[in-house]
């Protein structure tokens, strides 16, 4: 009996069968509901045999584009689950204020609130951000590629190796209880002592070694690979956003690694940097999660930024108002950003000369903030304003932002934090940003670029129903939260004994209810923009009358993206080229040089996957088998000299020729 | 794009309802603390939308006015620069910022929570001769205990303070890292183990007022919530003498029993307190035969300052602080701030910015 127990240790660490969540009836229906639409999906893709073609033209590629769109995806997908998350929430919070309990316990309910952040920002915001950087930036400079394809593809598999982990937690053991930056003492080992902080560690570090990558990917492509005549005062704000989102994410997320490793140590052998005693320090923890965690906050903004920069330049038929100063407001940002990490723990006893400096930093980033605020609101003036979907984002964006951006001023103000820290009023503010901000952002941006990936448009009606749904939804949803704030409530409680606050819970619902139609309608308008994509098909490459390089090339965009390397001499390149009369080349085509798919990435993000499982359940073997097979499959690939190959002229002719028709009228898309 | 326009009006008919009933008590506190931070709220948020109200109407008025069918409208696409409009865009958010920075040093010195009250409101400065009630708070797992060395007595889950009448709060916590809070009273405080963290505030009205942990820590984090009751001095003579009729006795052994985490804890009162319990909870060493924090520290110094003495001038300097130690620091009651936080401290020369300031401040006491 003994010598089984032991045997069992040895081959499955600490899991068990007792690790399967058999008693709580919410996670069975849950993993029923996505073994059976799994299940169907799997078995779609075996019927119409698509698995050889999902494999070769999508999971092995490196092209950035389709890269960029399988980010976006994986985005998506995962914004299903914070989206129910977030329900599970209210709902609960509106059952349980009206006098009852609720129908969580607390173990499950502060799962859920913890893996609503975790995977709102890691999984959602982040994979959102890089999506849209890697579709748009190269295109917008005009290059081929990123700098390191490979890299690229490594990187993705890498995010969803960190998702993947995330979801097992939900069937196999328990995530995180511990809010979604896990402070110590409470995540350490002794207050947490099962696998839900270790699941967050492990998927959190792998995902995090894509995002790291990523960035060094984006910038290196930046500073090395824009086409001639497209000098840094040239390049349009999104990507001016791209690089500086990306500088921070290699100066921050290694910070990120560090403290995450640092708890690690705690948990896994017994170290001393963040417990109470033996000379260890809580705080530390603190400072070193949000050293990394507050310029996390505009790497997700700022591209969000670029985006609005885009759309009211195209929509409004102008020029970018202020060019050069977005370019320095954005810059600004970028190192203010590094400057305010203590305003989110004026709490903590810090003296008042230490809160003061963090405060006014703080509010010397809303400085460059509003200025970026008047110039779009200078780039409407005098323009002739199209109100496409996107252009109603970014208008929804400018009268939500500026209330989320006020308290948050107001949260920076130390006194008034005293009283405001950790409440709702504190919960309402960041969604204010987070969802007024970057998500109305990356759905601002995800509509824009569309017909540029796909080659048909985004049925407008239900983008419009979507944009409405959202924007009702975010201030229904989360102005009673604010109250709520003032009148006292704290974050992450479960149950309350006053009632008279069930009819804003309440509110807060309904609004999330409606968030969760525009999400359906925001899925809705891609599925019956593909039905009717014959009359919302895009054979112009440039469908909005855009400015930038992206719309100079045919939607989709040639795997080459561009024939020729272009010669910029403007800002707003494509802009230029169109009032100066530019036409296309049409022959002269030379063979293009390429990066070969590789399965590589996949391979090593999956063995990371492993690793990462084996570490959590402490099975040794398996941790050290697959860290050895990850070394050696690394090693390997460097072997691998098969990596390019040529486009032949003929086929970019060929090519180029379709493309020719097209804009001819000549062929039906 | 008219429907744009209907927007305000559209959240705040959703919101206008909710309004009535609801008990802001942040925004009407009892205590002038908290009364002072509400004013700042007020007087912070007008002074941003002197600035975020012309923004959302002019984009609005943009939106409707520059829209495509509106002929009418000046279509410029070459407007893109403006001198004047660019000191004005960046003029006018730093004007903001320069009010609302001087607003924030100002307030923020004078309610630094760790600093003795000069008034019991706007109008009554503190009598020269009145004491402060000196309450000692340890956050448990999951419930909260109150300490008050002047009395003796102890209590869980029930705090109370006679009506003007400053407290000085001196909290730590037993383990997870709580956020002592009573928003009728005065801004939070975080509770953390093996340090110390303070709070001044006072009560003006008679009441009672809801209490409870703002910082979450697990399972019972819901129910660690806890009644403040403002009183008269009468009531509040009665509530001690209460207390000390309870004929509980918090020993040491029984705040071991108590610190095991529990849930939904009722309230409980103890006639009397081991005197140094409050020091031996911030150290760590509750338990019979535990040494110190304070303790190990100063051997730690002692093992360093021999060092020293074999030239090494970092160790030289470490020297210096086993002084600093001996000198301020080893008095019962004062704080076992790690040797890290010290040396930083001392290196900073200011005892109230370190890398762990809440552990460092109590020197200055």
């Amino acid at each position: 009996m003994n010598f089984d127990s032991d045997l069992q240790q040895l081959v499955f660490g600490r899991l068990t069968l007792e690790a399967i969540p058999l008693h709580e009836p919410i996670i069975i229906w849950t993993f029923a509901a996505v073994a059976v639409l799994g299940g169907a999906v799997l078995a779609a893709i075996t019927r119409y045999r698509l698995w050889g073609y999902l494999w070769n033209e999508w999971f092995t590629s490196v092209d950035h584009k389709k890269i960029g769109i399988m980010y976006i995806i994986l985005a998506l997908v995962m914004f299903l689950r914070g989206l129910a998350d977030a329900i599970m929430l209210r709902l609960h919070q509106a059952m349980a204020s009206g006098g009852g309990e609720g129908y969580l316990n607390a173990h499950h309910y502060d799962q859920i609130f913890t893996a609503h952040g975790v995977i709102m920002i890691f999984f959602v915001a982040m994979p959102l951000v890089t999506g849209l950087m890697n579709y748009v930036m190269p295109l917008q400079i005009g290059a081929r590629d990123v700098a390191f394809p490979f890299l690229n593809n490594f990187s993705f598999w890498m995010t969803t190796s960190g998702a993947v982990l995330v979801m097992a937690s939900l069937f196999v053991g328990e995530f995180a209880q511990t809010g979604w930056l896990a402070y110590p003492p409470l995540s350490g080992i002794e207050a947490s002592p099962w696998v839900g902080v270790d699941y967050y560690l492990w998927s959190l570090q792998i995902a995090g070694v894509g995002t790291t990558l990523s960035g060094i990917n984006l910038i290196v492509t930046i500073v090395k690979m824009r086409c001639p005549g497209m000098k840094y005062m040239r390049m349009p704000v999104f990507t001016w956003t791209t690089l500086c989102t990306n500088i921070l994410i290699v100066a921050t997320f290694p910070i990120l690694t560090a403290v995450l490793a640092l708890l690690t140590l705690d948990r896994y052998v017994g170290t001393h940097f963040f417990t109470n005693d033996m000379g260890g320090s809580p705080m530390m923890y603190v400072n070193l999660i949000w050293i990394w965690g507050h310029p996390e906050v505009y790497i997700l903004v700022l591209p969000a930024f670029g985006v609005y920069s885009e759309v009211v330049a195209t929509y409004c038929g102008k020029r970018l108002f202020g060019y050069t100063s977005m370019v320095y407001a954005t810059a600004a940002i970028m190192i203010l950003s590094y400057l305010v990490w203590l305003h989110h723990f004026f709490t903590m006893g810090s003296g008042a000369s230490v809160n003061t400096f963090f405060g006014i930093t703080t509010m010397i980033i809303s400085i460059p903030t509003g200025a970026k605020i008047f110039n779009w609101l200078f780039t409407m003036y005098k323009g002739r304003i199209r109100f496409e979907v996107p252009m109603m984002w970014t208008v929804g964006f400018m009268l939500t932002f500026v209330v989320g951006g006020m308290t948050g001023v107001l949260l920076a103000v130390p006194p008034a934090d005293f009283v405001l820290h950790n409440s709702l009023f504190l919960v309402a503010h960041f969604h204010n940003t987070i969802i007024g901000g970057v998500v109305f952002g990356m759905f601002a941006g995800i509509v824009y670029w569309f017909p540029k990936a796909f080659g048909f448009r985004a049925d407008p009606f239900w983008g419009k129903v979507s944009f409405w749904c959202w924007l009702v939804g975010f201030w229904v949803a989360f102005m009673p939260v604010y109250i709520l704030g003032l009148m006292g409530v704290t974050r992450r409680i479960s149950q309350f004994e006053d009632t008279s606050l069930h009819i804003l819970f309440v509110a807060a619902a309904v609004g999330v209810s409606l968030i969760f139609i525009g999400t359906l309608a925001f899925v809705a308008q891609f599925a019956v923009g593909f039905l009717r994509r014959k009359a919302y098909a895009d054979t112009t490459g440039d469908p909005w009358n855009g400015r930038t390089l992206e719309w100079a090339v045919s939607s989709p965009p040639p795997a080459y993206n561009f024939a020729f390397t272009l010669v910029v001499h403007g800002i707003d390149a494509w802009w230029d080229m169109k009032s100066r009369g530019y036409t296309r080349p049409l022959a002269g085509f030379r063979p293009v040089h390429m990066p070969k798919n590789t399965g590589m990435g996949v391979v090593l993000a999956g063995l990371s996957l492993v690793l990462g499982f084996a570490l959590i359940w402490h099975i040794w073997w398996l941790a050290a088998v697959s860290l050895a097979t990850l070394i050696a499959a690394a090693i390997a690939h460097t072997f691998n000299y098969s990596r390019d190959y040529y486009i032949p002229a003929s086929e970019v002719a060929a090519t180029e020729e379709t493309r020719t028709r097209l804009l001819a009228g000549k062929v039906a898309s | 794009m008219p429907r744009v326009k209907a927007l305000p009006l559209v959240s705040l008919l959703a919101i206008s309802p909710l309004l009535s009933g609801c008990q802001w008590v942040v925004m009407a506190p009892a205590g002038d603390i908290a009364t002072q931070q509400k004013d700042l709220i007020l007087v912070s948020t007008g002074l941003m939308l002197l600035i975020i109200l012309p923004v959302m109407a002019l984009t609005l008025l943009f939106a409707w006015k520059y829209r495509q069918s509106n002929r009418s409208a000046t279509y410029d696409p070459d407007f893109h620069h403006s001198t004047k409009l660019e000191f004005a865009i960046w003029g006018a958010p730093i004007a903001i910022i320069l009010v609302l920075g001087t607003v924030t040093w100002i307030a923020t010195h004078r309610l630094d929570p760790y600093r003795p009250l000069e008034r019991l409101d706007a109008n009554r400065p503190v009598p020269e001769d009145m004491e402060p009630l000196r309450v000692q708070v340890v956050s448990l797992d999951w419930k909260w205990m109150f300490i008050y060395p002047q009395y003796g007595i102890a209590t869980i889950n029930e705090l109370a303070a006679p009506v003007d009448r400053p407290i000085s709060f001196t909290i730590t916590s037993s383990n997870l890292m709580n956020s002592f809070y009573v928003p009728a009273l005065a801004g939070q405080i975080y509770a953390m183990a093996g340090m110390q963290t303070k709070l001044h505030a006072v009560i003006n009205k008679e009441g009672v007022f809801d209490g409870f942990s703002a910082n979450y820590t697990g399972h019972g984090f819901s129910h660690m919530r806890f009644k403040f009751h403002g009183l008269s001095d009468n009531d509040f003579g009665a509530w001690v003498a209460n207390a000390r009729a309870s004929g509980n006795a918090l020993t040491r052994a029984a705040y071991l029993d108590i610190a095991r985490p529990s849930e939904a804890e009722p309230v409980r009162y103890f006639k009397s307190v081991d005197g140094d319990l409050f020091y031996r909870i911030v150290n760590m060493c509750v338990p019979e035969g535990k040494e110190c924090m304070m303790d190990i520290m100063h051997k730690d110094a002692n093992r360093i300052s021999g060092l020293g003495r074999m030239g090494n001038p970092a160790a030289l300097a470490l020297a210096r602080l086993e002084k600093a130690l001996a000198d301020n620091l080893c008095t019962p009651g004062s704080e076992p701030a790690t040797a890290l936080a010290v040396v930083a401290d001392l290196a900073a020369g200011n005892r109230r910015m370190s890398a762990a300031p809440a552990a460092t401040r109590i020197f200055s006491e």
